[in-house]
């Protein structure tokens, strides 16, 4: 009986232990070869030229112009996400009755089931006609069209952590409210939503995080044009989307432009990490607690 | 290169043919010796007659065709020690190889069989732009102009002040080297801040849907995109070869007035070679298939009489062999 114990808790430990490693061994890959690209290039110069162009005659490695294409994107779907996803929250927990949610959720999170090279399609041939007969100028590859798809990719997530955060805001609140003579808008305006309000900023946090990382929409609509500048309405590249198309394509293995691959990789991977990092730390440290 | 890069329907699985063909004529015990055709040269032209091959070999089953990459150089320097008996080739043989080929007594005739051509394209909506002088595109494709040139009327003064987006063949295509090769001077030499693709589709899309670009990518490509794009037309500022702007099309082409992006593919055949019937059936089937071939992979075919016009070419070299 022991024993069994014992190798079921050796089980239990091995499948957590295949995360973490797998993990550590993507920090160490990315970390041993993005060594070799910074051996080359220094530090200094990756993180402040204003040119991004590796694979060309006239090489330069700043990172920014592929920071600012991947924060732009991001943006933008914030921009679509938080308003929306929050309302959506609000509406769900504060007004809809309970028949009506439990049609409505699952078909949330049916957005979140859409494979992305759909949303990128989706983008490319929909959503961008369609800005474009609003203004005229914008470019066929842009990071608006790109950014709003994926704010509606991040919706689900944004709303139903958001949603959660709003339902765990105890009952004795609302009614304390209510009590004081507040309306509904009120209550839940000036009452629920802040006192939600480290789930709310923890669920745009894990939003940007997934923002950031996303590959095949930018890959598809946003462009490949290292680009620095904060205008939605060029072409732009994501760190991600150079990524992708440095590995498709001929670059031979083992050379300075191909470690450019994982000194990009690495700066992703830190972005993600810290922005993590800060939504856990943002969750312990301001978490209100009632009761 | 050629256009082998963007083409992975044709590339990718044709790579592996030669030795096919090779495994398959022995594994039916062919007595090969006669049967044996070798071709070199030219990677350019290399995807073209790999395509004619695989269909011939399809009709032939008996026939052994090895289809090697050495460069147009190389595939000269080899047919003219009588290594191979057909060469591809992107350019004309020079006096000196000529020489080389005599000193062996090798006569030999060059066959047109397509012609490869890079088009300058801009969106529909474009009221500007009414040609391009090669120079500009230089000053707009350079390395110098990395960062610099950003704006059309830093081509010309009276073009508006707007943005101008540029994409291009991304560096692992053959087109890039063409182009740059043909525009800049060097191979290998452009600016980097443009949208690079190797997917000729994706320059389709982002030239088509703004109405600041300016793009350049195969023939091919615009010819089915052709409601989509406006065609430059160019001038090489060279009046012995059509004066003014030129624009690009299988007339233009093939009288070369359409330059520097346009040029003739060519397959030569030793006098050695001629006389072997093999080769006399697979060079009419080659000029056959050359059509619709050349289309498929991305090049431009001849017209039809001239393919006529070719296979009678021919087949006078090989009467004046016996």
């Amino acid at each position: 009986m022991k024993q069994r114990e014992r190798l079921i808790e050796a089980l239990l430990a091995l499948s957590a232990g295949i995360s973490v490693l797998t993990t550590g061994g993507i920090i160490v890959m990315l970390a041993v070869e993005a060594a070799h690209f910074f051996r080359q290039v220094p530090l200094g110069t990756f993180l402040t030229d204003t040119q991004w162009t590796p694979l060309f005659a006239d090489k330069h490695f700043g990172i920014l112009p592929l920071v600012a294409g991947t924060l732009l994107t991001t943006g933008v779907a914030i921009a679509v996400a938080l308003p929306l996803g929050l309302i959506i929250a609000i509406y769900l927990n504060e007004y809809a009755t309970v028949g009506f949610r439990n049609v409505i959720k699952p078909l949330l999170e049916v957005l979140a089931a859409v494979p992305t090279v759909v949303y990128g399609f989706f983008a490319l041939t929909v959503v961008t006609p369609f800005l474009q007969r609003l203004i005229p100028s914008m470019a066929g590859f842009n990071a608006l069209s790109a950014g709003s798809v994926m704010g509606i990719m991040i919706l689900p997530l944004v709303s139903s952590l958001s949603e959660d955060a709003l339902t765990a805001v105890p009952r004795a609140l609302r009614e304390a409210s209510y009590a004081l003579g507040a309306t509904r808008l009120q209550t839940a305006m000036r009452v629920v939503v802040p006192a939600a309000s480290s789930g709310i900023t923890v669920s745009v946090i894990l939003a940007i995080s997934r923002a950031v990382g996303e590959t095949m929409i930018v890959a598809i609509a946003a462009g490949q044009e290292p680009r620095l500048t904060a205008n939605p309405l060029v072409p732009v590249e994501t760190i991600t989307t150079y990524i992708v198309q440095v590995s498709s394509g001929d670059v031979a293995y083992g050379t300075l432009e191909y470690d450019t691959i994982f000194a990009a990789g690495i700066t992703l991977f830190i972005l993600t990490l810290v922005l993590n990092n800060v939504g856990y730390w943002f969750r312990q440290k301001f978490r209100e607690q009632y009761e | 290169m050629g256009y082998a890069a963007t083409h992975p329907l044709r590339s990718g699985f044709l790579k592996g043919t030669p030795l096919l063909l090779a495994l398959l004529a022995a594994a039916c015990g062919e007595k090969s010796t006669s049967q044996k055709i070798s071709i070199d040269g030219s990677s350019t032209v290399f995807p073209i007659t790999e395509a004619v091959v695989e269909e011939y070999a399809r009709q032939h089953p008996a026939a052994r065709i090895t289809v090697g990459i050495s460069g147009t150089g190389g595939g000269f320097q080899k047919f003219c020690r009588r290594e191979i008996d057909l060469t591809n080739a992107s350019r004309p043989i020079t006096d000196r190889e000529g020489q080389d080929c005599q000193r062996q007594d090798i006569d030999y005739l060059p066959l047109t069989v397509a012609f490869d051509g890079l088009v300058v394209v801009v969106h529909p909506s474009n009221t500007w732009v009414k040609s391009l002088k090669v120079s500009e595109l230089k000053k707009m494709w350079e390395p110098a102009a990395q960062h610099r040139i950003l704006r059309w009327n830093q081509i010309r003064p009276e073009w508006p002040a707007a943005e101008i987006h540029l994409f291009g063949a991304g560096t692992a295509s053959g087109t890039y080297d063409y182009f740059t090769q043909a525009i800049v001077g060097q191979r290998h030499a452009s600016r980097g801040d443009y949208t690079a693709s190797e997917d000729d589709n994706v320059l389709v899309q982002g030239v088509s849907t703004d109405p600041l670009a300016l793009g350049f990518f195969g023939f091919a490509y615009y010819e089915a995109n052709h409601a989509a794009l406006r065609l430059v037309p160019i001038d090489d500022e060279q009046p012995g070869n059509g004066t003014g702007p030129v624009t690009p099309t299988v007339e233009t082409v093939k009288n070369n007035t359409y330059a520097p992006l346009s040029r003739p593919l060519l397959l030569y055949v030793s006098s050695v070679a001629a006389r072997r019937p093999e080769v006399q059936t697979f060079l009419h089937f080659y000029l056959v298939q050359a059509p619709h071939l050349a289309r498929e992979v991305g090049y431009i075919p001849l017209p039809a009489t001239e393919y006529r016009r070719q296979q009678t070419r021919f087949d006078e070299f090989v009467a004046q062999q016996r």
